[in-house]
């Protein structure tokens, strides 16, 4: 782990990265990261993300600033310039069942190809995927997700990188730590190590490649 | 007593303790109100809670404690918090006793209808794909007519949110059931007869021999 400023971090993401932001209706989202890759206009970006949260909060400011080409998400229902911006074709929006996206995450992050699950069988999602028969049931094969960057908020980080979440903030967040080539990540505190007690690590320090201390 | 009250209070009905709960944005939402304060169920929040309790006095919200909506709640003594994929493992693996979701529409055979209108509103599925698909029980919370037009109809024209049929519908005129793949009027709402609920559903209801008001 690597102890940068936020200009530092986000001066490493190319325009045209995909980049996993965890979060959940702007809940848990580095907002800071966000704020970075705004003001330095990082175009093209590939965008895995639960939701589109809102205008102004969350990924929703990547969208407010035009700074998106495509969205892997569950749900844009909240967001009307993400609606706006991809019926002008502006951008592309994978639409992922909750629980379909956030395992194809931990897929890719736990070196499995994909999994397969009941959800979608007989509705749009089932189309141009495989179907596989086990004891009877039919599954959809979904193939597993990773990205060249994921943005990541823990509640405490300790000076190695170990990671802890407060409540409903946690969601996407310790899954996608695992699903990236570079991990970069905003704590609302960092704290000496052994704070976090062994036992209440949720994200071990390895994964950690960027903690954000400036 | 409104429209809404009457789903929720009567969808309240159906929980039993210890039930594990996830409600839907919108009616189900309002489920919680109705639960009397002896039962003991444990409702869960997809992004990440069990436990969840209602929404705190002003002042003490915490920007790291909300429903899925991104609402501020509160957490019960005993609520417990899991990150994104155990939450869709408690929903897809069956460990749900109970999801109540809103809709857009309900076909004969049971067929589900509530994420996207082509070509109008597509806010994505999120959860509910994998609620109808896993929960053990699936009632839909929702309004029997739209301006004018059923709800309840003999084929979903909507894209479907499952291919497992639900469970149970409960509108603000009627319960209605599939036990046996049959579309099936099993109660009307107070002051609704069966003749009212009949002429505003499309789709073609099982009316059994006796069929009693909803005690709500």
């Amino acid at each position: 782990m690597k102890a940068v400023s936020v200009e530092e971090a986000v001066a490493r993401i190319p325009n045209g990265a995909t980049v996993m932001v965890g979060g959940f209706m702007g809940v848990g989202t580095p907002e800071r990261l966000l704020d970075e890759l705004v003001r330095q206009r990082k175009s093209e970006l590939s965008i895995i993300s639960n939701d589109a949260a809102v205008p102004g909060k969350g990924v929703g400011k990547l969208f407010d600033a035009a700074l998106v080409s495509t969205l892997t998400a569950s749900h844009i229902g909240l967001n009307p310039n993400v609606q706006k911006q991809m019926m002008a074709n502006k951008v592309a929006v994978n639409l992922v069942p909750q629980g379909t996206l956030v395992e194809r995450i931990r897929a890719g992050g736990c070196g499995l190809g994909g999994i397969l699950t009941p959800t979608g069988v007989g509705t749009l999602v089932e189309e141009g995927k495989r179907q596989i028969d086990i004891d009877g049931k039919n599954f959809l094969l979904e193939t597993a997700l990773r990205s060249d960057f994921a943005l990541i908020h823990a509640f405490l980080a300790d000076y190695l990188g170990n990671l802890a979440y407060a409540l409903t903030a946690r969601n996407f967040n310790p899954v996608m730590a695992m699903a990236a080539d570079t991990v970069i990540v905003t704590a609302e505190n960092i704290v000496p190590v052994c704070v976090i007690a062994p036992d209440h690590v949720v994200t071990p320090a390895p994964l950690v490649d960027y903690l954000i201390t400036g | 007593m409104d429209a809404q009250s009457i789903i929720a209070r009567r969808v309240a009905r159906e929980l039993r303790a210890g039930n594990l709960v996830n409600l839907g944005i919108g009616i189900p939402t309002l489920v919680a109100n109705f639960v009397p304060s002896e039962l003991k169920v444990f409702f869960q929040s997809e992004n990440g809670l069990i436990g969840t309790g209602p929404m705190p006095e002003q002042g003490m919200a915490h920007p790291h404690l909300t429903d899925a909506g991104g609402r501020p709640i509160s957490a019960l003594p005993g609520a417990c918090v899991f990150d994104s994929a155990m939450s869709f493992g408690l929903i897809r693996g069956g460990h749900v006793d109970i999801t109540v979701l809103g809709g857009l529409q309900v076909d004969a055979e049971g067929h589900l209808a509530n994420w996207m209108i082509p070509g109008k509103m597509v806010p994505g599925m999120g959860g509910a794909m994998d609620l109808v698909t896993g929960a053990k029980r699936v009632i839909v919370a929702m309004q029997h007519a739209a301006k004018g037009k059923s709800k309840i109809v003999q084929k979903c024209a909507l894209p479907l949110t499952s291919s497992r049929p639900v469970d149970l519908v409960v509108t603000d005129m009627a319960v209605i059931g599939f036990s046996g793949g049959t579309i099936t009027l099993l109660e009307t709402a107070p002051g609704v007869t069966v003749a009212e609920v009949m002429a505003v559903t499309e789709a073609e209801l099982f009316i059994p021999a006796n069929v009693p008001e909803m005690r709500i």
